[in-house]
């Protein structure tokens, strides 16, 4: 309690309590996080309990709507599952994958960023040709094709690792942006007097550059981190849309999207529409979290 | 000049070795050919045979050096799945692509430029309010449910559009158009909308951005302060200078549009390269993968090439700038 108080008072909480934007953002964000986090507790139905479905329940449309039922809120999908449910387990997958990939990308490229920083040399120019070339292609493209390879490589692969190649496909496309930023802040932060002080007193290198100059690049690091969330699990759904993505058998968000797709024509929209919905609802309040972060962050727009 | 040109063409050709370097290990480490193309029964002796006749024995880079010469023949042997040439298989599709791409490309500067330029000029009023607000949602929706929308509201429930594939296509030479026909426009309505929003608003946006910006320069006072009209001001002044990074950004994303253009088929069941490799991806066909991954490249390493020369064309500056620096 104490910790959120200083929080709320220090300068990032004051210009969170006077955006209403920014408020509102992290109100939906929290319940998408909460209801995922206690998926079983919140969803009425667990979809992939394959005992409780009955056919006879298929293709119902949402309550609101002729024929909907009180039981599924949001109407059920083929083999009668309750969208609602499907839902909730499904951003539970998307939010996983998409924490789990920026964690990654983070780690890679906050790591190779401080390197070629400090370091310098050839290693700081191979890096960036790497982020060049990297930069060049857009990032659904390499994604596509990480995960391409990974098909090809494991062709029957268990669950856990298609999970592990869809989380390492998108992070490889992410870790280049951190790898930029950290490596220009460090280029700036080498050169100040606390680094050269602790130099002087013989702190070993790795030391230097964990302890004394990554809290002073961080910043930047945790605006891009939060703007990534919202494109990696974009990404995620595309990828997962297309087919290469979370496999069929516990289904994110874009796969619902997929599935639901092929019933657009007969009529039953809500199968792909409330999951496309869910998407947004996630993607947009990280994305303003995100917005409003970069604001609060930057000394120049105090 | 020279050296600039120089130094950008050997860039655009270490870029085209090292994908083509990539696409080399794809071949040689993920999926082994002799066991597909002989299946799992072979005998040891059919085993080495087909090796050493496909030049499996031979050292790693002279294979590389072999991969190379095919693939600038645009050689990349036979498909996995479909057992027909990768190459003629990408040659079919290809039309398909370039033009839903080039549609989607012109219908963004059409009405991205006049959106900003109006949205600029016209700044604070609800019209230009309207524009903006829309932009962003244009922004975070993702494509493929710009299209499932599109799909939704205009093939489903109004029935004004067709929802799937190309419609009537005619034959000239190998080229296979669909804009000819009414149907082929017919039917390119939909997923030329769907991959252009995402432009649209980037190019909205942007020409916005710099038009405000080119507003406040002296020279565009100076033209006012000279009486010229409002017309030759706006646009003969300021729209010529905010076009040069509208072009830049328009250029790099006509690389990101053909990249788009694999959502947007996947979604409207268009057949084009996109659909090709998404397909090969599902079914893991390394040689359609390599040979599209190659292609890329090529259309992304010419699309910078060109932009980095156009520069010279547009703005002045730079050619005095880098004459006199060296």
């Amino acid at each position: 309690m104490n910790v959120l108080k200083r929080w709320l008072n220090s300068d990032v909480g004051y210009s969170f309590r006077h955006s209403p934007t920014a408020m509102l953002a992290a109100g939906m964000a929290f319940i998408c996080l909460f209801c995922s986090v206690f998926a079983g507790w919140v969803a009425p139905t667990n979809p992939f309990d394959l005992a409780t479905l009955e056919l006879s329940d298929a293709r119902m449309p949402p309550a609101w709507l002729d024929g909907g039922s009180s039981k599924f809120l949001l109407g059920t999908d083929d083999q009668g599952r309750d969208i609602l449910s499907a839902l909730i387990y499904g951003s539970r997958i998307s939010l996983v994958v998409g924490l789990a990939s920026v964690m990654l990308s983070v780690v890679v490229g906050v790591g190779l960023g401080l390197l070629a920083g400090f370091r310098g040399g050839w290693i700081d120019a191979l890096l960036m040709r790497l982020c060049d070339v990297m930069l060049s292609f857009p990032a659904i493209l390499v994604a596509l094709l990480i995960a391409g390879v990974g098909r090809a490589l494991f062709p029957n692969a268990p669950e856990s690792l298609a999970f592990g190649v869809l989380i390492l496909s998108i992070s490889l496309t992410g870790w280049v942006q951190y790898a930029r930023t950290v490596r220009g802040t460090t280029l700036v932060e080498r050169n100040k007097e606390y680094v050269q002080a602790a130099r002087v007193t013989g702190v070993a290198p790795l030391r230097i550059m964990f302890k004394h100059v990554l809290p002073n690049v961080m910043g930047p690091v945790m605006v891009l981190a939060t703007i990534q969330v919202a494109t990696a699990i974009i990404t995620e759904a595309t990828l997962s849309f297309l087919g290469v993505g979370a496999p069929p058998t516990s289904p994110s968000l874009g796969t619902l999207i997929r599935i639901g797709n092929d019933y657009l024509f007969s009529g039953e929209w809500w199968i792909t529409i409330f999951p496309g919905l869910m998407l947004v609802l996630i993607a947009l309040s990280v994305n303003l979290l995100g917005d409003w972060l970069r604001d609060a962050l930057n000394p120049r727009l105090r | 000049m020279l050296a600039f040109i120089l130094q950008r063409l050997i860039q655009a050709v270490v870029v085209m070795v090292t994908v083509a370097f990539i696409a080399f290990l794809l071949f040689q480490y993920v999926g082994d050919p002799v066991v597909i193309l002989l299946g799992p029964d072979a005998t040891k002796e059919q085993v080495n045979l087909l090796r050493a006749d496909l030049g499996l024995e031979q050292p790693f880079f002279v294979q590389f050096g072999h991969f190379l010469t095919n693939a600038v023949q645009g050689e990349f042997g036979l498909s996995l799945r479909q057992g027909a040439k990768v190459s003629r298989l990408i040659a079919e599709r290809l039309p398909a692509t370039l033009e839903l791409a080039l549609v989607a490309a012109t219908l963004a500067l059409v009405v991205g430029i006049p959106m900003g330029v109006y949205a600029a000029l016209r700044r604070g009023t609800w019209a230009s309010q309207l524009i903006m607000t829309v932009s962003l949602l244009g922004v975070s929706l993702p494509t493929f449910l710009i299209g499932i929308l599109l799909i939704l509201v205009f093939a489903v429930m109004l029935g004004w559009f067709p929802s799937f594939g190309r419609g009537d296509v005619v034959q000239m030479g190998w080229w296979s158009s669909g804009l000819v026909t009414v149907k082929g426009w017919h039917h390119i309505a939909l997923p030329a909308v769907t991959l252009a929003i995402f432009q649209l608003t980037l190019i909205m946006r942007l020409v916005r951005a710099e038009m405000l910006e080119v507003l406040r320069t002296d020279y565009i006072k100076f033209a006012r302060a000279r009486g010229l009209s409002n017309r030759t001001i706006h646009f003969g002044h300021a729209l010529k200078n905010t076009l040069v990074p509208v072009l830049t950004i328009t250029g790099l994303q006509l690389g990101g549009l053909i990249a788009f253009a694999i959502i947007t088929e996947t979604v409207f069941q268009w057949p084009g390269m996109g659909l090709l490799f998404i397909q090969a991806v599902t079914f893991a066909d390394i040689p359609v993968m390599a040979a599209y991954l190659c292609l890329i490249a090529l259309i992304f390493v010419v699309i910078n090439l060109v932009v980095d020369l156009l520069y010279f064309v547009v703005d002045p500056r730079l050619r005095v700038d880098k004459a006199g620096g060296h």
